[in-house]
């Protein structure tokens, strides 16, 4: 009948009002500043940059390859390459960014930069609150702003930050053994030319080898 | 005791207009009623903003505006504040004058036809022997300030609203004049105070003599909210609004104050028409029960103002926006045929002696033609699960 479904909606919908006061599990809003949403851990807002040990600037991992700044496709990244270099976490002499820059206004918090950064050096923040009065200096942030520990990426993601350091560490090691090998490697090349040397020295050189009769066949 | 509490604002106006000499008593009585008129409902315009937002966020399970003041019920001055400091924009190309004029020519019949409502026992601004005639004549106006705001701001939006608001209005005035057309053949008289003197007293069984309580004056209230909600272009009827189509409809280039003046004149059209419709159906200023006529009459007119502004903003939480189509049904081939056959009902109830006969006959009258015509209406029309063809 007419009004059958009107008189059924308006039932719900008082049942919602009286209940909304009764139980406060009803209300699906959370009173924002007072309390707060626990966040997911996966959240993500804007990049930072990451830095190991104690000072923010010599501890940066970041090496201004600018792959970050070449693939962010709202261009919100500025990098300038420093003239000198620094040691990095291996110990290895790199460069450094003299200015890192990015527009938060701009950035869209895709995480591309994130996912195409060879260094584990940039990642994503949970922080929001970042509103301010000046609207274009204030949502500038340069790379003292942007450079947080590895300390509050461990904060903030710790599952993630754990499998980066866990790679990074396994780099390390890797890095250490090749290292070690090639200077194995090399102390042995020396001793063997030294060897060959003294043996050329030795006896006169002999005409080159013949050339291998086929190449093994391909599929 | 009780007397002079009902009347308490009747003897300080009075005694008011006694400090002035002869000449001047009726123009100070006047401002005097017409600033308390103002004053009053201004407030309850304030108030009810705060309320209707605060209900319909309870109605969809969340908290509503609670950071101005008190629970928030300092929010309409905040929003009032904002209002006023916000840039008026008028678009290059409107009919400026046109522009201006038109959220006045919204709010001065809004306020106008308090001009009939009797508020309280003897407080009614002017007591006409046509008041209900007044009434509809002027809140007629709304409809021309309407088109005025529509057409002036060149806006195809607010032109659409503006004709959704015309059609719409002109369809509905119609039922809504019908319906309270029952109360006037029944008292047989328009005069507003006429009317709320013709439903004192109480049945045998304790009811109020309101004209709600009889067969057709049950039917006619329904029919007349329901045109008022039209009327008033209150959700479910919001077309002329609609913000999810066309934005604000008509007055979508209208910002700052002038914004806040349409939405005043809307809230105060809204009271007035519930405040008619409390005069016509729900008896006035008169108390419900025999028992509770000590509280005063004017409190009762707020009350069951607020009862019925309640159930406005019950409804909107709860139904969806019309289509125009079935808008234009609605008005045609269920609310016009309904209020005729209320008249007739009404006719015979007058004609047929007192007695439960005429209450059986009503009230048979009054259910077929619900029933006939809600079937007519919703013929030809099968309501089931909506299928998607792409979407899915």
């Amino acid at each position: 009948m007419l009004g059958e479904g009107i008189i059924k909606g308006m039932a719900v919908t008082a049942k919602n009002f009286l209940g909304s006061y009764v139980s406060e599990e009803r209300l699906t809003t959370i009173q924002y500043p007072e309390e707060r949403q626990v966040l997911p851990e996966a959240v993500r807002q804007f990049p930072f940059l990451v830095f190991d040990g104690n000072d923010p600037m010599a501890g940066l991992r970041c090496v201004a390859c600018q792959i970050c700044e070449k693939e962010c496709p709202p261009k919100c990244i500025y990098i300038e390459k420093s003239k000198d270099k620094k040691p990095d976490y291996i110990g290895k002499p790199q460069i450094y960014p003299a200015t890192f820059d990015i527009d938060i206004s701009v950035c869209m918090s895709c995480q591309i930069c994130v996912e195409v950064c060879p260094f584990d050096a940039i990642k994503m923040d949970t922080e929001f609150e970042l509103s301010t009065s000046d609207r274009f200096g204030g949502l500038l942030v340069d790379k003292h702003q942007l450079a947080k520990s590895n300390g509050h990426y461990h904060r903030i993601h710790p599952t993630e930050a754990d499998e980066v350091d866990g790679r990074l560490a396994a780099e390390k090691v890797k890095a250490e053994a090749k290292a070690k090998a090639d200077a194995e490697a090399k102390a042995k090349a020396a001793a063997e030319a030294k060897a060959k040397a003294a043996a050329a020295a030795a006896a006169p050189p002999t005409a080159p080898a013949a050339p291998a009769a086929t190449p093994p066949a391909t599929k | 005791m009780a007397d002079d509490l009902d009347q308490i604002f009747v003897t300080i106006a009075h005694s008011i207009v006694g400090l002035f000499p002869g000449l001047w008593q009726p123009v100070v009585s006047a401002i005097i009623s017409i600033s308390a008129i103002i004053g009053v409902f201004a407030s309850l315009f304030a108030v009810t903003t705060v309320f209707e937002r605060k209900g319909l966020g309870r109605i969809q399970n969340r908290y509503g505006p609670n950071r101005v003041g008190p629970f928030g019920f300092l929010q309409p001055a905040a929003d009032g504040i904002k209002a006023l400091i916000k840039e008026d924009v008028v678009p290059r190309s409107a009919d400026k004058v046109v522009h201006f004029l038109a959220p006045l020519a919204v709010v001065v019949p809004a306020f106008l036809v308090y001009t009939v409502l009797p508020i309280g026992r003897n407080m009614v601004l002017a007591d006409f022997d046509a008041g209900v005639l007044f009434f509809f004549a002027i809140g007629a106006a709304t409809e021309l300030s309407v088109f005025m705001a529509g057409w002036s701001s060149r806006n195809k939006y607010s032109l659409l609203g503006a004709m959704r608001a015309i059609a719409q209005m002109i369809s509905y005035e119609i039922p809504l004049i019908l319906s309270a057309v029952t109360v006037v053949m029944i008292v047989g008289s328009l005069s507003t105070t006429q009317i709320v003197a013709a439903q004192a007293g109480y049945h045998a069984i304790g009811l109020p003599n309101w004209f709600v309580f009889t067969p057709w004056g049950f039917a006619g209230f329904i029919l007349f909210m329901i045109a008022a909600t039209a009327e008033t272009n209150r959700s479910p009827f919001d077309l002329p609004e609609g913000e999810s189509e066309i934005i604000a409809g008509y007055y979508i280039e209208y910002s700052g104050f002038k914004f806040a003046l349409f939405f005043l004149g809307e809230y105060m059209g809204m009271f007035a028409i519930s405040g008619l419709g409390i005069t016509l159906f729900l008896g006035g200023w008169h108390a419900p029960l025999a028992a509770l006529e000590f509280i005063p009459s004017w409190a009762w007119f707020f009350v069951k103002l607020l009862a019925i502004i309640f159930v406005f903003i019950w409804i909107r939480g709860t139904l969806p926006r019309l289509r125009m189509d079935q808008l234009m049904n609605f008005a045609w081939k269920f609310m016009l045929p309904m209020a005729l056959i209320n008249i007739i009902s009404a006719a015979i109830w007058h004609f047929m002696p007192p007695g439960y006969e005429r209450w059986l006959v009503g009230a048979a009258i009054a259910a077929v033609s619900y029933v006939l015509l809600g079937l007519g209406l919703m013929h030809g029309k099968k309501l089931e699960k909506r299928t998607y063809r792409y979407a899915e």
